[in-house]
């Protein structure tokens, strides 16, 4: 249905370009027999394989016509949607199977795949990556459309960027449950899968530019430079960190550039702006661009959004290292650390305040539209997360929480409250106009996922900060004669009710992205506009969409 | 080159490019021919915009 929108040339193209990846799968699969690296070879062959046989199935499909070029390119947007609803669903579901692992650990069922150590990867790479990574591009190609007023340069490059994605986070989680993996956190896909994302993200960083380089804005509204920030350093991250050399090119196993306390300064550098530069700058352009969007008001100073957003770029490359306290890191680096993650403070409230501000005169809205009120409520649990995430980066909070489930709870605090409940804002404003309906099948739906989001978050977040305190005092409590008063296994013992509720929670969040998902989907499927009324350029949208679907 | 090199060049360099981009960030959003932009770009985003301009 997406083929018959392409040109004839940009057929070929994307033909041609799914054989080459089938062709490179095929290279992977001989180079890689006698290893898992052959797996994924044939993994990449199928893949290949399948969008190659969707673009012949609409290859001989009439042409478009002239006027796709007077309306926007959202058809990746839409697949991006569908992609990272699936993602989100699978991966917390994943996510709350390992968090009743940790309340009963015989859920393995006696598998290697399903052991704890290859389905957390899933979990974080599926919910960071997965769903996160689809939703970030998806409103990326739409919010800079619309802000430079013009349309995405070409129809391939938008796919190759989305499903060439789509493929890394593929190799990625069928390569944990098979026990690939390289072993440095939220980046474990080994070297080759590294390649094909380094490769895939240029792709993106150079339709990003092109795309504005045809802007009829005289100003590049500033959800773009959030939005470049995070292709750009996500890209420089990623090529450092993943530097390594691999055992053979016929084997999926490397060993890291990097070695010792390098090693880890290199992967938490990487790993501390992942959170940032994934988990925050991307997600500081969809609500700068959604946000005011759905109020009705421009953004309360867009002077403060400059300032923060140079602020966050430029502080947040200097934080890594306090995931080092108390490590062989030189001290000197480890206060450097800490600094700027205080530091960090000043843009990081800078960001939510203004949020917030701009909500003002707008109040009566977040009341009554629980979409708005998902974006609200994501500025609060942003606010929240930075300023708890400055205190426990120094060191002597730190040594209380390091290692604890607060350190679980301060993530999840940001991944569910800000990361997921900012998204699912964004994506409910624009699935109606996107698939040209009127509004959201249910808006009472779209309430129940928010109350259950909210139940789930704070439930997870709460039962999370009780569990870990209690580890951090009880692997510090000294008893009469100077020893440890208790033993690791008693802390285990006392973490069983928190990991109880901490699941009970993750279920609730779950359940409330499958309502999104279930409300997503019937919008999609919603036959006609009932009412067209007040939405003019309605029949014109909904026309040609509703060809397409069915 | 030597680590002391390093460390000097970070302490004496390093701090002054943070200091001199962080003054040109602020002299960039201050500057008053820029407030009129900024402004239209704040209030283009929330106007309907159902087609590119061509």
């Amino acid at each position: 249905m997406y083929v018959a929108q392409l040109t004839l040339p940009e057929r070929r193209a994307a033909l041609a370009l799914a054989c080459l990846v089938a062709g490179l799968g095929l290279t992977m699969a001989v180079l890689g027999r006698d290893d898992l690296l052959g797996t994924h070879g044939a993994l990449v062959i199928a893949c290949g394989v399948v969008v190659a046989i969707v673009v012949m199935r609409g290859f001989y499909a009439p042409s478009p016509s002239p006027e796709r070029l007077s309306s926007y390119y959202d058809d990746p947007t839409r697949a991006g949607i569908v992609f990272a609803m699936i993602w989100a669903i699978v991966a917390m579901a994943v996510g709350d199977w390992v968090a009743w692992l940790l309340v009963s650990p015989d859920l393995t069922f006696d598998a290697a795949w399903s052991s704890f150590g290859r389905l957390r990867p899933v979990h974080t790479s599926g919910v960071i990556f997965g769903f996160g990574g689809n939703a970030l591009i998806a409103t990326s190609f739409y919010v800079v459309q619309r802000t430079s007023r013009a349309r995405l340069p070409d129809q391939v490059s938008p796919w190759f960027v989305l499903l060439g994605f789509n493929l890394f986070c593929i190799l990625a989680a069928s390569g944990y449950l098979m026990g690939i993996t390289q072993s440095k956190e939220y980046a474990e896909p080994e070297w080759y899968a590294d390649i094909w994302l380094v490769i895939v993200w240029v792709a993106y960083f150079g339709l990003y530019l092109r795309t504005l380089a045809r802007r009829k804005e005289p100003h590049i509204y500033v959800s773009n430079w959030y939005y470049l920030a995070f292709i750009l350093v996500v890209a420089v991250l990623h090529i450092v960190n993943n530097l390594a050399v691999p055992v053979s090119l016929g084997h999926a196993k490397s060993y890291s550039a990097f070695a010792g306390v390098q090693d880890a300064m290199t992967e938490w550098w990487y790993g501390h702006n992942a959170v940032a530069f994934f988990l925050t700058s991307g997600f500081l352009g969809m609500m700068y661009y959604f946000m005011p969007k759905r109020a009705g008001r421009p953004i309360f100073s867009y002077r403060l959004s400059i300032i923060s957003f140079w602020g966050i770029t430029f502080m947040y490359m200097w934080a890594g290292s306090h995931h080092l306290h108390y490590t062989a890191l030189p001290q000197w680096v480890q206060t450097l650390g800490m600094t700027f993650s205080l530091m960090l403070l000043v843009p990081s409230w800078a960001s939510a305040t203004n949020a917030l501000l701009t909500l003002n005169g707008a109040w009566h809205k977040v009341r009554d539209d629980a979409t708005l009120r998902f974006m609200m409520t994501a500025a609060v649990f942003y606010g929240l997360t930075t300023f708890e995430g400055s205190f426990m980066a120094i060191r002597p909070v730190n040594s209380l929480s390091h290692y604890t489930d607060w350190t679980i709870g301060h993530v999840h605090a940001g991944a569910l409250g800000w990361v997921a409940l900012i998204t699912f804002g964004s994506l409910y404003s624009i699935v109606p106009s996107l698939w040209g309906k009127r509004a959201m099948y249910s808006p009472r739906l779209v309430e129940v996922h928010y109350w259950l989001a909210i139940a789930g978050t704070l439930v997870y977040v709460i039962s999370m900060w009780n569990s870990g305190i209690v580890q951090g005092l009880m692997w510090r409590t000294y008893n009469d004669s100077g020893t440890l008063a208790y033993s690791f296994v008693d802390s285990l013992v006392a973490m069983h009710p928190y990991y109880v509720m901490r699941a009970v929670g993750g279920l609730l969040f779950l359940i409330g992205t499958v309502v999104g998902a279930y409300n997503i989907w019937r919008t999609m499927r919603t036959p006609a506009l009932a009412e067209i009324g007040d939405f003019a350029e309605a029949p014109a949208r909904a026309a040609p969409t509703l060809a397409a679907a069915e | 080159m030597t680590h002391d090199f390093l460390v000097w060049f970070s302490k004496s360099f390093g701090l002054f490019w943070l200091m001199a981009m962080a003054a040109g960030v602020l002299v960039y959003t201050y500057w008053p021919s820029n407030q009129s932009r900024f402004q239209q770009a704040a209030r283009a985003v929330v106007d309907d915009e159902d087609k590119p301009w061509r």
